[in-house]
């Protein structure tokens, strides 16, 4: 089976799909004639001509806005916002508008767009191309967020994106686009080539959305993660010796709780992470949720391990990033506690 | 002389206050017929004075003149009257029924009917509208029931939208209305983003933005003139400055710009402002407008010069920021009174008709009121389920709302 970094599997994602339903069209800053400043679209545009995959101006509001529009009208827009922290001009066409079409015109109007975002640090991006503003999307009711781990996934995520009937919200994890990353930042990184998780078939397949995936079973702590923090935490089991079982959710939002559920029943206990800043992070709900459905099995308090609640730093990056060492001590203490 | 003392702040005001006396003696208005018709496809380098002129039809006698009248015949004319005139009653009858208690909340066309009605006989069957909270006129002239509409401004169980809307934020893809939002500005990129798809899907169809003078101010306004402007899209992009925005004066949102139509200059924007109580006026550009965005010559901005009469929403008091005189001052007079002066004028109207029209016109609105209220008010009667405000959300229900529905026990 071929094996394709991160970037080329959500790539082949558009291009499949853009090759079986001409409604889809991609655009975005920087995203036609040169591919992206992740050359995530590259040669999209020289394949489908510039009606489908084209230039935006420097308007986060007016890419969403107009790929809002675009969807009423009956296109399946699939569009690019260069990092996640640009999206805050968006914010408001993507919670107010694209979130509530549905709802607001009990279904006379529908918006079945994709907006993908680069997301997360490690990268010496500084505050503004760092970020982890996942909650600030689950917390709308209307859309649904993805947060891929792997090239695998990626693209069976994205083309079932691309086909559901509401907006999905397609986070990225930049740190993870060429290699899967354990937050080990001085060790060098596997290339995906070399990483089963790497192996993307050719053609149209979907990953569904709002199904987990359990990536190291064990017996002794359910971990909670997604995103670049699933190689994190597999780093902190191997490196503390604890049988963590390891549950990458990839959708945050619709969850797929029961999976969550079977493994914290079974562990008694549960450690969540995220690299997204701790207070109301998305690793509150979650610890909300397994206190909800897990009480009378947990023999530990769940834990949280997350980015401080500060801008994401420059010069700090790796003091900030909750790397395998934060991540094992909190496995370790939840087996003690 | 440059002054270079100390730095003053500068807050625009409008001219008069309440217990003042209302002065629109700086509203510059050109002479009806005076504002040349130019082809579509102009330079629009050489047409930059139009944003700073008025378009207008009606002269001061109610006759047609100039180069922009001529294009509706008597009978497309009288419609236009009715319909106005459907507005407006129907905008007193749901205002009064707010009043007592039927609903929330209303927001009425007063002095403004002629925008929204005179625009919809412009467009062609699929164009599609992205209107704000006052051009329920798109509506009225395009024939969607007035149950329908107060349906969903009292929620009953009839509402299309299933209570989930407040009132007049109305949705129907079938007449070219999308669905309202209520925040502002946010419609006026996604009309260029539904016209770009036009045009990349290699349709006939246009796009109609919508926008107030206030909101104008907002970043998505300037968004959708760039966008607009780079991909040419086939959309014409309305502003109705209605001089108010809630008790806002035009002059915070257009700061130094002469006028609200100048904005879309700096895009290269063909750009024109029009008398918005002028029937035949409002129709005319329109349909210049539609025709260059049809004809794959790009957007064109348009400024209607109107003058809000009524407050803002009902749950506005405009006494308390401008005379109450001021509307009776507005120069360019009520789109109603001119319309059926110019049809008098042409020989085929009277005061007579005109009473009797508006009595019939009353019939039909309290008929169609009673219908409505038969499904039920805001308070009173049938309602939507509350099982169905778990519905819609997503095309499929998820699990956690689920979970919640069983929760609330419905």
């Amino acid at each position: 089976m071929p094996r394709r970094t991160m970037i080329e599997a959500i790539r082949d994602a558009m291009d499949v799909s853009m090759g079986r339903d001409e409604k889809v069209v991609v655009f975005g800053e920087d995203v036609g004639f040169f591919g992206g400043v992740f050359r995530v679209t590259h040669g999209l545009q020289a394949k489908y001509g510039k009606s489908r995959c084209f230039d935006a101006p420097i308007n986060e509001s007016g890419i969403v806005g107009s790929a809002i529009g675009m969807a009423a009208y009956g296109l399946k827009p699939c569009v690019e916002i260069q990092f996640a922290d640009y999206m805050y001009p968006a914010y408001d066409q993507l919670t107010q508008e694209a979130a509530r079409l549905r709802y607001r015109s009990n279904g006379d109007f529908t918006c079945p767009i994709v907006v993908r975002m680069p997301t997360g640090g490690g990268i010496f991006g500084g505050q503004t191309h760092s970020q982890s503003p996942e909650a600030l999307f689950t917390h709308v009711s209307g859309l649904k967020t993805v947060v891929p781990s792997n090239p695998h996934d990626a693209k069976g995520l994205l083309i079932a994106a691309i086909e559901d009937p509401d907006p999905v919200i397609f986070l990225e994890p930049k740190r993870l686009y060429n290699g899967p990353f354990d937050g080990h930042h001085d060790r060098p990184v596997t290339p995906w080539s070399k990483h089963e998780l790497g192996e993307v078939a050719d053609g149209h397949y979907t990953v569904p959305l709002g199904k987990a995936a359990i990536r190291r079973a064990g017996s002794a702590v359910t971990v909670l993660a997604y995103g670049t923090m699933v190689y994190v935490a597999q780093a902190a089991a191997e490196d503390t010796g604890v049988d963590a079982e390891i549950i990458d959710l990839r959708t945050l939002l619709p969850l797929d709780l029961d999976t969550i559920v079977t493994s914290v029943k079974k562990t008694g206990r549960c450690v969540i992470v995220h690299e997204a800043t701790l207070t109301s992070g998305f690793g509150a709900e979650l610890s909300a949720l397994v206190q909800e459905n897990c009480f009378y099995h947990l023999e530990a308090p769940v834990a949280r391990v997350a980015g401080w609640d500060t801008p994401y730093p420059h010069a700090q990056e790796w003091d900030y990033f909750p790397g395998p060492a934060r991540v094992g001590r909190a496995l370790r203490e939840t087996l003690e506690a | 002389m440059a002054d270079a003392g100390m730095l003053r702040f500068h807050v625009p005001e409008p001219e008069v206050r309440p217990g003042g006396t209302p002065d629109f003696s700086n509203v510059t208005i050109a002479e009806a017929g005076s504002v040349p018709r130019p082809d579509i496809d102009v330079d629009p380098r050489t047409i930059r004075d139009m944003a700073f002129s008025i378009i207008r039809v009606l002269n001061r006698n109610g006759e047609a003149v100039g180069p922009w009248a001529g294009l509706l015949s008597s009978d497309e004319l009288l419609e236009g009257l009715r319909h106005m005139m459907t507005l407006r009653t129907f905008d007193a009858r749901m205002q009064m029924a707010q009043r007592q208690g039927k609903t929330s909340f209303y927001m009425q066309h007063l002095g403004e009917e002629a925008v929204s009605c005179a625009f919809r006989k412009a467009l062609a069957p699929g164009d599609m509208n992205f209107p704000t909270y006052r051009q329920a006129g798109l509506l009225i002239a395009d024939g969607y029931p007035m149950v329908s509409m107060m349906n969903q401004i009292y929620s009953n169980e009839a509402d299309p939208l299933k209570g989930r809307q407040l009132p007049i934020m109305y949705s129907s893809k079938e007449h070219g209305f999308f669905s309202i939002s209520g925040n502002l500005a946010t419609q006026y990129i996604q009309a260029v983003g539904w016209a770009m798809a036009s045009a990349i899907s290699n349709d006939s169809r246009i796009a109609a933005a919508w926008i107030g003078d206030g909101s104008t101010a907002e970043s998505d306004f300037h968004s959708a003139l760039v966008f607009a402007s780079t991909y040419k899209a086939p959309v014409v992009l309305n502003v109705v400055n209605n001089q108010w925005a809630i008790s806002t004066f035009q002059g915070i949102a257009r700061g130094g710009s002469g006028t609200f139509a100048a904005r879309g200059l700096g895009f290269g924007i063909p750009s024109l402002r029009v008398d918005g109580n002028d029937y035949l006026a409002v129709h005319a550009v329109a349909k210049w407008a539609a025709e260059r965005a049809r004809s794959n010559l790009g957007p064109t901005l348009v400024e209607y010069v109107t003058y809000r009469a009524g407050a803002h929403s009902s749950s506005d008091d405009p006494s308390a920021y401008r005379p109450k005189t001021e509307s009776d001052a507005w120069p360019l007079g009520d789109p109603v009174v001119r319309l059926k002066n110019h049809l008098i004028g042409l020989g085929v109207w009277s005061d007579e008709r005109h009473a009797q029209a508006e009595a019939e016109i009353l019939d039909t609105v309290i008929a169609a009121q009673k219908e409505a209220e038969s499904h039920g008010t805001l308070h009173a009667g049938g309602k939507p389920s509350t099982r169905e405000m778990f519905e819609g959300v997503f095309a499929e229900m998820p699990a956690h709302l689920r979970r919640q529905r069983q929760q609330a026990g419905v």
